[in-house]
Parts: structure tokens; sequence; C-alpha cells
């Protein structure tokens, strides 16, 4: 079985796995990193959204081999180190707007909105409705309005 | 359904306060109008203290028992059956039936929750309850879910909204009397009377300044045997915690992906298994020709044909993916074998019961609505862990059933049920679906037939075309009026039948004979029991007929409730447009109540009712009552060309709800926060219903197979303004809101889309006439993970 090194929250992995593992497996099944969740396995629903080198990827879809060992893979578990804190700013506001119902989308969700917020700033405009609307993350709970409120709310602290 | 207050623990008539009476009791007895007896208390209530190390108190959780009519049919009361001591040493006390509260040494507090949490908040809304009476921080208060406890009966099934209903009381009580006995125990290490002791936020104090923390009280507050008691419950005035905003108690879990569910369990050796699924509804295996072949597979360690199709389990799930899809099967067809939208349609109409011959002479609006095939997948897809061995099973799943699923275990796997452990972990979503096992029961086939502990997942292919789904339906209605009078309103519901053999049929059955509805099925009781009507509306009828029980069907998120109030709020817009009348003065003209007049008026009122509205976009308004609780919505709509054809990649825009502004009075509000949350989540049920959501069925199956054919309700359909209105609370008893705001949601955006085009819609959800996708393989049953993902990184 092949070896495969990339970065993971931030400290360097090796993980046997067969080179076209989906990293959603690599990451729940061997590693047991669980916030990544399953919903579709065909990249659609967006509930394993996590970052590779800081923008949205979707682990589902990503064969293991496809990553570099200076790729840095960031997990919902790995978010909030990289504001060096104990809650990235968009979890607080998550928190603040009481977004969760059944949960099981938000870890996604956050990730989702994180790199929403960084790619607006990089564009250097601020959030539209259009953007919004654009985020793909399925809520079966319906929480999609608290999430537009808190997306906006977390990017002021962002 | 209307699920009566908790009859068991309603008055204790003859009561008094007495010297043996706890002294947590907090208010005098009071005399009520609805008390048996003048003069004599109604909110005085039994408990127990029971026999534990540390302190432990009781109380039980009784048959929810419905009516058509609240609080109109006697039910026994504890309090008949036992005697009226107000303390009584029991010797052999059964307690088996009892939900516990325990006092910790550090100073906590326990409850493990006979319910399944799948999203609604109800491990918060009970810390609450438990906050509330006990005088405890929220933050101090771990709600657990209870494994399965058989001894429950039906007492243990988190379905129709009955949540709050059945456990308002019942955990204030056993909190009550761990209140009591704290501040009895602390009067002993205090050396201070009890009336000068203060409870506050898990600290007792004196009135010379001495204090004592209740962790520290926790032994010496015990009991060496077990005890019954009464106690009185605080008032509605008295309420700190009860009616106050509170952010959700799993949160911080959920937002750092700490949450478990079930899949992300650590069993030792449960290893990913999946099923390859037959490409037609239930089909079953023939043979197959590679078994061998994907045993040699990498990773895979187990390959077998199981009742519903081929296991395998393998090192990870993408390993079970590529089997599954390796696999060779010829399959036998299904249970719904050549059926499509257009046969079952056919059928549906020839179940319909006659709905009478036209009144003479008089005007009448009249239509038949069809609903088609919803989806009722969550976004957790159905699974569960086994391990099964020789002698017994232990099981960890998502359960709204689990008594039902430990006994259905037990016998699938010829063990007593005393050797199956079910242990109920948090679910993500539910919508109906968690009701049913199949998942545990199929994973627990599978761990036996393998000798091995298995995790199994179905794919969401699977959830989509081998799951369950909300049946398809026609709703015929007839309304005859004349001048500014309803005469008469006659609705013909017709559906495939919903299986609701996971067990709620059990509370009804079990009373069945008390109801006045005479000797009927059990879904025509079902119906009856959950369909109002709340307009005057002269005579009305409402019948049920079901046919056809070849399909996987459930509730999902109210059984018959959304597509009959859809039908009846569409002929209400007609009837006013008939008799010229704005639809909501209409509508507030004729609803019965001053609750439902009041959610009505405050929509209007919030919602800037009859402003004026660019061709193309409409408002509407729409009521709906059940649960005991009242709910009105306006939503204003966008069906202009230019919004409907707005180009969304894989998806289905279509006509946007703009606005939704959203009323609801739930009697008594325990959380306000959560249930402006489940209201939230209604609405976008409702709107994904009359807008985009079905399930389309060719040839005996389904052509959904994921999230990208299914259209929910998604960020681009979502009402960018909201608001939700929680009406101050009206009575002492909460009513239900978990299904509560889809039927009034769905049937408002259906209205709007009706003012905004000029025509009714009669078929749900509009778009179901046009295939948005293009169909994936049903061999095989799963869809190849894809490849490209480093290249959408955005």
């Amino acid at each position: 079985m092949p070896e495969h090194t990339f970065r993971l929250n931030g400290e360097q992995v090796t993980v046997e796995a067969a080179d076209d593992e989906r990293l959603l497996w690599v990451l729940r099944d061997i590693l047991g990193v669980t916030g990544p969740k399953y919903g579709c396995g065909i990249n659609v629903c967006k509930a394993c959204t996590s970052h590779v080198n800081g923008k949205a990827a979707n682990p589902c879809a990503i064969p293991v081999k496809d990553l570099r060992p200076t790729d840095e893979v960031t997990t919902i578990e790995g978010l909030p180190a990289t504001v060096g804190a104990d809650l990235h700013p968009m979890q607080q506001a998550w928190l603040d707007q009481d977004v969760v119902q059944c949960g099981y989308c938000q870890p996604g969700q956050i990730m989702a909105a994180v790199a929403l917020v960084r790619r607006v700033a990089e564009e250097g405009r601020p959030i539209t409705d259009a953007d919004l609307d654009g985020l793909r993350n399925i809520c079966r709970c319906g929480t999609y309005f608290r999430i537009r409120e808190a997306v906006r709310a977390g990017a002021e602290k962002m | 359904m209307n699920v009566r207050r908790n009859g068991t623990f309603g008055a204790t008539t003859g009561v008094d306060r007495s010297p043996g009476s706890e002294p947590g009791a907090k208010s005098d007895v009071k005399s009520d109008a609805k008390s048996d007896a003048p003069g004599l208390g109604r909110r005085r209530f039994l408990g127990y203290v029971l026999a534990a190390p540390t302190l432990v108190t009781a109380a039980e959780i009784g048959p929810a028992a419905p009516t058509a009519d609240a609080a109109e049919i006697p039910s026994v009361e504890i309090t008949e059956l036992v005697d009226l001591n107000d303390v009584m040493t029991l010797a052999a006390l059964p307690t088996s039936n009892l939900i516990t509260i325990e006092v910790h040494k550090d100073g906590t507090v326990s409850f493990a929750l006979p319910r399944a949490e799948v999203g609604q908040g109800i491990t918060t809304s009970t810390a609450m309850l438990i906050a509330e009476e006990l005088d405890v921080p929220l933050d101090r208060v771990r709600v657990t879910l209870a494994d399965a406890r058989p001894e429950l009966l039906f007492n243990q099934l988190t379905g129709a909204s009955n949540t709050t209903i059945s456990t308002y009381t019942p955990i204030r009580v056993a909190a009550a009397v761990a209140r009591g006995r704290l501040l009895r125990a602390a009067a002993i290490a205090l050396d201070a009377a009890i009336t000068d002791l203060t409870l506050k936020a898990g600290v007792i104090t004196d009135l010379v300044g001495g204090s004592i923390g209740i962790g520290e009280l926790a032994e010496k507050a015990a009991s060496g045997k077990a005890q019954r008691v009464s106690v009185d419950l605080k008032e509605r005035e008295q309420f700190k915690v009860i009616g106050r905003p509170q952010n959700r108690i799993d949160a911080l879990a959920a937002v750092t992906g700490r949450k478990k569910f079930a899949m992300d369990l650590d069993v030792p050796d449960a290893r990913p298994t999946m099923v390859c699924r037959p490409p037609t509804i239930n089909g079953k295996v023939g043979s197959v020709a590679n078994l061998d072949e994907v045993r040699a597979m990498p990773g895979v360690s187990d390959v077998g044909v199981i009742s519903t199709g081929v296991a395998v389990r393998a090192r990870t799930f993408g390993q079970c993916i590529d089997a599954v899809r390796a696999l060779r099967v010829s399959w036998k067809p299904g249970a719904a074998a050549g059926k499509s939208d257009e046969s079952v349609l056919k059928k549906l109409r020839a179940a319909e019961l006659p709905i009478g011959l036209l009144p003479p002479l008089t005007p009448s609006v009249e239509e038949t609505f069809t609903f088609h095939f919803r989806s009722n997948s969550a976004l957790e897809p159905n699974c569960a862990i086994a391990d099964v061995r020789s002698d017994r099973a232990e099981i960890w799943s998502g359960l709204k059933a689990p008594i039902v699923a430990k006994q259905a275990i037990a016998a699938r796997l010829g063990l007593p049920q005393s050797a199956v452990t079910v242990h109920v972990t948090e679910g993500g979503g539910s919508f109906g679906r968690k009701l049913f096992f199949d998942a545990a029961l199929e994973a627990a086939e599978i761990s036996k037939e393998f000798g091995k502990p298995v995790k199994l997942m179905w794919h969401r292919a699977d959830d989509s075309r081998q799951g369950r789904a909300h049946p398809m339906a026609t709703s015929r209605v007839r309304a005859a009026y004349l001048g500014n009078t309803v005469l008469g309103f006659r609705q013909r519901h017709t559906s495939v039948s919903t299986d609701l053999s996971h067990g709620l049929g059990e509370v009804f059955t079990a009373l069945a004979a008390k109801l006045p509805v005479g000797d009927i099925g059990f879904s025509q009781t079902f119906f009856h029991l959950s369909q109002s009507m709340p307009y005057n509306f002269g005579t009305h009828s409402r019948l049920l007929s079901e046919t056809d029980k070849s399909f996987n069907t459930g509730s999902m998120r109210g059984v018959y409730s959304p597509d009959v109030v859809c039908a009846r709020e569409l002929i209400v817009d007609r009837l006013a447009a008939k008799m010229g009348k704005d639809p909501f003065r209409f509508r507030r003209d004729f609803l019965r109540g001053e609750r439902a007049r009041a959610v009505l008026e405050k929509v209007a009122e919030v919602g800037d009712w009859g402003r004026t509205m660019p061709a193309g976009t409409a408002q509407a308004v729409a009521f709906h009552s059940e649960y005991h609780s009242v709910s009105a919505v306006l939503v204003e709509i966008d069906c202009r060309p230019e919004t409907v054809d707005r180009p969304i990649r894989d998806g289905v825009t279509g006509p946007r709800v703009t606005k939704v502004v959203f009323a609801v009075d739930v009697g008594l509000t325990v959380n306000p926060r959560g249930l402006e949350a489940q209201m939230m989540g209604g609405v976008m049920d409702g709107i994904a219903q009359t807008l985009t959501s079905s399930l389309h069925l060719r040839d005996g199956h389904f052509l959904e197979a994921s999230w990208d054919n299914y259209f929910y309700t998604r960020q681009w359909n979502t009402p960018p303004e909201l608001k939700i209105i929680v009406m101050p609370s009206t009575t002492d008893e909460p009513g239900g809101a978990g299904e509560l705001a889809v039927a009034a949601s769905m049937a408002a955006v259906a209205c709007a889309y009706g003012r905004a085009t000029g025509t009714m819609p009669t078929s749900f959800p509009i778009n179901h006439g046009t295939l948005s996708f293009v169909p994936k393989p049903t061999v095989p049953p799963v869809p190849a993970s894809p490849t490209d993902g480093l290249d959408h990184v955005r």
C-alpha cells in the first residue's frame, strides 16, 4: 500500500492508502478525523467542506495521491488554530446566532463561509446577497437564514 | 396530531398541604376552575426519591392520550391509583418505568432523556426545564439520550411534535422533588429552618450567611429507600428560565466538529460497511456472479448476500463504494415494479372516496390537487453500528422508536430482548426518517452474517432511491357558499399508504376505543385526530382513503397536514375571490378563536399586508393549527422571468420567496430561540414542497439519486427577509412545534404563487413536470466518486 504525506491541521502526516482513496475516507476511516461529514460522496452536498491551502475544498472528490507533502489540509478541528484561538470568529458567530439545529452540515458550512469571506476580502469588497446565494452547502434542517446572518457577523470579526 | 396534555400528571385531587409535604413546595395550594373538587390544588404532583448513594429523583412518564378535543376525554389519573398520603414509603416501588434526575457530587445534574435529539433542540429545552425547577445554572445540567427502555412502552417515541407536550410536567416534577430533598438536607447541614433557605444557582444559603452547594448535598439528600412524595411546581409567573431565549447547549460541540453522530463513533473493529442495492424499489438479489472476485478487492474483508442486497465490509467507505460498484448482481423485481407517477395517480383517482352531490342552486368552488412523492432523507444518511455476538448484540443508531427497534432486532437475531442493547445516538436530522430503524436492523443482520462488528452507512443514492418517501397524494376539495356564508366544505384526501408501523400506532391503537371516531382504521383515526377545520365553514367533512402499500413511505414533518392544509388554503383563497373579499380579511372573519385571529393579524400587520407589489410578485397569507398550537404566515413571492430564470449551476431556481413573516403561538413557549429555529426550518420545508422538491417515479424506481437531483431549498431559494414572531404565552402548557410550520408555509407559498401568476397551482411541487437533471444509472446503484476535487478549490 503506497504512503502519502501531507500537512493536516498544522502537522505533517503520512498515511498508507491506495492512491485513489478519497481524502474524506483517509481523514475519517484511517486518521479518525470526523469533523468533515459524508452527505453525498459526489461533491454536491458540501458537508465535507474543508480547506486545502486555505481555500474551500471537498475531500470526497480528492484522491489522496493528488496532495503534495506541502499541501495544508485544514478540517473544522484545525480551524481555530489558524487564528491562534480556541474558536475561529466564524465559529463564534455561529454560536452567537445559534445557527445549529442537528449540526451535521455545520462544520462544512463554517469552512465554506470562512473561505467565502477570505475570497471576498481578497477581491476587496463586502459580502453581497449574491455571494450568500452562492453557498452551495445543503442544510436539511433549513438553517439558511441564520447562516446568512452568521456569515455576515463572522466576516466583521475576521 | 393532537396529543392530550399529559393526563397522568394532571390534577391530583384530594391532596392538601400536609406535614409530609416536600419542603420544595413553592406556592400555596390554589383553587382552580378546572379542578374536580373546588378548593383543592391542581398543580401538585407526585414524584419519587429513589434509593441510591447520591440523590436520585424520579417521575412517571405517562401515556400521552390523544383526543380529538383536548381535555374532553377522561383519563386515569395517577392519583386515582394510589393512596393519597403525601409521602409513602413503598416496599417495592416499581421504578423501572420512571425517568430519573441525578444530582452528582460535583454539583452537576444529569438526566437521560428517553427521546431522540435530531436537531429539534429538545436536549436544550429539557435542560431548561430542569434548570428552572431545580434552580441550577443551565451549564450544570447534562442531558444525554437514553438507551432503548422497553419498560417505557410507547413513551420512548419521538414523533408528532410531542416531546415537550409529554415531558414538560414529568421532568419538572422530578426536578422539583430533587429541589425539595436538597433544601431539606441543607436545613440539617446548616442547622436552619427550611423556610429560611434560598436555593439559587446551585447554592443554598441561609439568613446568616451560611451556604452549601448542591454537590456537597448530593449524598446527604440521598435516600436509602424509595419514597413517593408530592411537590408543587412553579407557576408560570415565577419562571426565570422557561420562556427566555436560550442558545443550544450542544452548539459548541457541533461548530467545533466534536459532536458525535453514529458514524463518528469509534466502536472497536466496527469497519465501514455498505450494501449493493437493487435497481428497483425493494428488489431482491437473484444471484451474484463475482462474490469471490469482490472479496479479493483491496481492503475488503467480507462480502455476502443479505435480505436487502449484497453487503460489503472494508477498511474504508471508499473501498466499500468501489466494491459495491464492482458487484455483478442479477436482481428480482421489486415491490413497485413497473409503476410510475402516472400509474400511481390513476390508482389514487380510483381510490378517492365520494365527495357527494353538488348542493342545488348554490355556487361552489372545487379543485383536485396532486402532491408528488418527496424524499424523507436527512443529511446524515441512514446508518447504524452493530456488534452482534452469539449471545448478545449491541446497536448504535439515531432512533426515534428505539423500543420497537430493539424488539425487532432481537426477534431477527433470535436473541432475548434483554440480550440486545440499543444506544440512541445524536441524529443528523430526521424529518420522520428516524422513526424507521431499517439501518439498525440491516446492520444487525450483516454483523451476524459476517460474525464481526459493522459500521453500516447507506450511500446517498441508496437513501434517495431505496429510502423513505412522503407518499404521493391527491386532495379533492369542494366548498359551497351563498352570499357571505360558506355553507359547507368537503375534502377527500387520497394517499399512497403511509407506513406508520414504527410504533406511533401503538399510542393510538391502545387508546382507539376511547376515541369518538367509531370503529375505523388506524390511519383514518390518525387523520381525524390530526386534521381540523379552523374556519366557520358550515358543515364540513374530511375523509382519508389510502391505497397501495408497495412503497417505503413515512411521515415527513407532518403526516397529512402539509398537503391537506395546502389544498384547503388554496380553496380558501378562491372562495375569498369568488365572494369578492380580501384573502386576509376573509380568513380573519371566518377563523375561530382569539389565538388564531391574533397570529393572523400579527403577520398582516408586521408583514405590511396589502402593500403595492409589482406585477409578477404577490403576497399571500395562510393559517394552520395543530398540536395545541396556532400559526400564521405571510409570504411575498417573485415570479418574474428575470428571477425565475436566473442561472444556478445544478440547481433549480424558479420563483423566489422574498419575504416571510411567521407568527406562532404554542401556548407556552419553553425556548423562544429554539422555537424560532424550528419555525425557520419548517418555512424552508414549505418552500421546498411547493416549489422544488419531489421524487419522480419511473419504471418502479425513483430517478433522483442525490442532492443534485433532489432540490431541497438551498441558499438561492432562501428568503432574504425572514421574521419569526413568537407570541406571548397564552396557556400554561406547551403545544407542539416540530412539524407545525411546514403546513402553513407550504400553503402560503402556493397561494402567493397563484396570486402572482394569476393561476392557482394544482400539482406540487410546481416544477414536477420538468425534469431538471439527467438521471444517474441504477446499475451500479451508486455513482463513482469524483476525482477532480482539487480543480474546484475556491
